[in-house]
């Protein structure tokens, strides 16, 4: 049997199809995807080159109400930038730095999830200590630390060049225990079992037998954790730069866009926070739904309301 | 059990050290002390004599003895913005923070025991599936999200609730040190939307996990035991299966009080609400070094004590976890 014939006939396949919310997700989030990869050629402007940004177009309402301009769909920022640009390119930001941030937690986390629950002993006993220790600090609150950081050392301006990278390393660091707890809790589950054994008696290495024998077991808890981990991550580099911490508004994020909206809301210029607003939320609550179904599919025993 | 008390305060005192640890290196390694004791208008020279008499020339680990001596006499350095020792900046700024956490909490414990028991007894129900979509939703959308939409409904478009700050306070006892805005109607209005911002990001986390608890509850032996013997309807729901709910949820309230820090940074932020995030978030933009240490030494001895309370109070009713530690 091919692998496509396989997946066709697999329970996976037959409960996505059946259920609508997960489908809706799984097609809403693949159009952002598509929107956020191909925004440097579907977009009206380019956001980030100052040449064809004019701020006489500065906080222009959306085509349908008063004063809105066919140019600009759904209106522009207070810097004269088209907002569905912005977004679209806001969201590339946003979605670049989640799953990086997110690959980078699951680096660490693997890794010393395997070391943990392969080794044992001391060594186990000191990770998992670290683990549990960062662990009883809220991420937010580590990542914004880790954020003020920084700044300072980098200082304003060389932080906002960095920004992107930085970003990575902040969440990434602030997130590592969710993956090092759940992988090592299935790596002691698989370690005692007949498979491993053989891998031993044929005589292969023990990091060959965690990496290719071990690991791949554990692999659908991983699945599971990282969908909801995005999720999370976006949200934390949309607070971070919310709090002036994370993108700068030149290359705004969704978040850095939200807080440059926020000033001119009292104005009554609404369309500049709501529209990256929902966008994100859109973005967030997809995820989570689909990340909520591939928790009730791949491991029924987990679930819980 | 004696000895599980002192093990996990061991622990906590452990991570304490490695906390201030961290702080002092950051410290030492990007402060200034000097210019947060005189400014910046001072000659190099008057500088170097300063930093000699302040001890900085010395080594790493004589300066970070010091470091932990004088913060357990409540010293942790002068803040440079505010020009006083950082611990009364942060003890003049908590107040407002407890105030909006202490509402939110109130929010919180108000709907989401009602409606996680609810939904958990009628899961089929419309009320209960609206329940469960919202709270889909509500961890969606970012507290600082809410917060802006919360302040363009109500304070822009609609104008009846005031839209940043604390409002008229009174100062409780006299000493200048908890203004509160509890006593007076104007106060306890500017808090209203803050606190429901705040409550809103952890209510869905509450309702689901009082659901799936109380669900499981109810799939046990002794509550079919108890269906058995006869017991009322409300018997059974209430004081049966209800009270065993408590216990995983109480212990997660301990743990989460310390996560609304977090979200407090960043309701603060919007609502220009003068607590700690705020100052937080200032000491970062004029790079205040000192008072942003003193802000992570405190805010983590707050984790640390709630984590080590609340572990210690589990054990007594749950006996297992005491055995998990041992060797």
């Amino acid at each position: 049997m091919t692998k496509l014939q396989k997946f066709k006939e697999s329970y996976f396949l037959y409960s996505f199809k059946r259920d609508k919310v997960a489908m809706a997700s799984f097609i809403i989030l693949v159009i952002l995807l598509i929107l956020a990869v191909t925004a440097p050629w579907i977009a009206p402007m380019d956001p980030y080159g100052a040449n064809n940004i004019d701020i006489m177009n500065s906080e222009i309402p959306p085509m349908w109400s008063d004063g809105g301009e066919s140019q600009f769909p759904l209106g522009t920022d207070n810097m004269g930038r088209d907002m569905f640009s912005t977004m679209l390119y806001g969201l590339r930001t946003s979605i670049i730095i989640g799953v990086c941030a997110v690959a980078l937690q699951a680096g660490i986390g693997i890794f010393v999830g395997l070391t943990a629950g392969f080794i044992g002993g001391k060594t186990d006993a000191f990770l998992m200590r670290l683990a549990d220790i960062q662990f009883s600090f809220p991420y937010l609150m580590l990542a914004i630390f880790i954020g003020a950081i920084f700044q300072v050392v980098f200082g304003v301006g060389s932080y906002e060049r960095l920004a992107v990278p930085l970003l990575i390393i902040i969440i990434g660091l602030a997130e590592w225990p969710v993956y090092a707890r759940t992988i090592r809790a299935s790596v002691i589950g698989e370690v005692n079992k007949e498979y491993v054994e053989a891998a031993r008696i044929i005589g292969l290495s023990r990091p060959t037998i965690m990496v290719r024998h071990v690991l791949p077991n554990s692999l659908t808890s991983v699945m599971v954790i990282s969908t909801i981990q995005i999720a999370n991550a976006v949200m934390s580099e949309a607070a971070l730069s919310f709090l002036g911490l994370g993108m700068p508004v030149t290359k705004p994020s969704l978040g850095s866009l939200i807080q440059s909206g926020f000033e001119f809301i009292f104005s009554g210029s609404w369309w500049i926070t709501v529209f990256p607003g929902v966008w994100l939320i859109l973005f967030v609550l997809v995820i989570n739904l689909l990340g909520d179904w591939l928790r009730d599919v791949l491991n029924p025993k987990l679930y819980k309301g | 059990m004696f000895a599980f008390i002192i093990r996990r305060v061991i622990q906590a005192i452990l991570v304490m050290l490695v906390i201030s640890l961290v702080g002092f290196s950051i410290k030492s390694n990007i402060g200034d002390p000097v210019r947060d004791l005189v400014g910046e208008r001072v000659t190099p020279e008057e500088r170097a004599q300063m930093a000699e008499k302040l001890g900085l020339n010395d080594p790493f680990f004589v300066q970070y003895t010091r470091f932990l001596k004088n913060a357990l006499h409540g010293d942790l350095g002068t803040s440079f913005i505010y020009r006083k020792p950082a611990l009364e900046v942060i003890f003049r700024h908590a107040p407002a923070t407890i105030e909006l956490v202490l509402g939110a909490a109130l929010i919180i414990a108000l709907f989401s025991f009602p409606l996680g028991v609810y939904s958990a007894l009628y899961p089929r129900s419309l009320l209960s599936r609206f329940t469960m979509g919202f709270s889909t939703l509500g961890v969606s959308i970012p507290v600082f999200l809410t917060a802006i939409m919360f302040i363009y409904l109500f304070a822009v478009t609609l104008h009846i609730l005031p839209s940043y700050g604390r409002g008229e306070t009174i100062d409780l006892f006299g000493n200048g040190y908890w203004q509160t805005g509890l006593l007076t109607i104007d106060g306890l209005k500017h808090l209203l939307l803050p606190c429901v911002s705040l409550a809103s990001i952890m209510m869905p986390l509450f309702i689901r996990l009082i659901r799936s608890e109380m669900m499981e509850v109810l799939e046990t032996e002794y509550i079919k035991y108890a269906w058995a013997k006869g017991l009322s309807t409300r018997r059974i729901w209430l004081v049966h299966a209800f009270k065993n709910t408590l216990l995983p949820v109480v212990t997660v309230f301990g743990v989460q009080i310390g996560i609304m820090f977090a979200f407090t940074i960043l309701t603060e932020t919007v609502f220009q609400w003068q607590g700690m995030g705020f100052m937080f978030l200032d000491a970062i933009q004029r790079a205040d070094i000192s008072l942003l240490i003193a802000y992570l030494v405190v805010v983590a001895s707050v984790f640390v004590v709630v984590n080590t309370v609340v572990d210690i109070m589990y054990s007594f009713i749950n006996p297992t976890v005491r055995i998990a530690g041992t060797k």
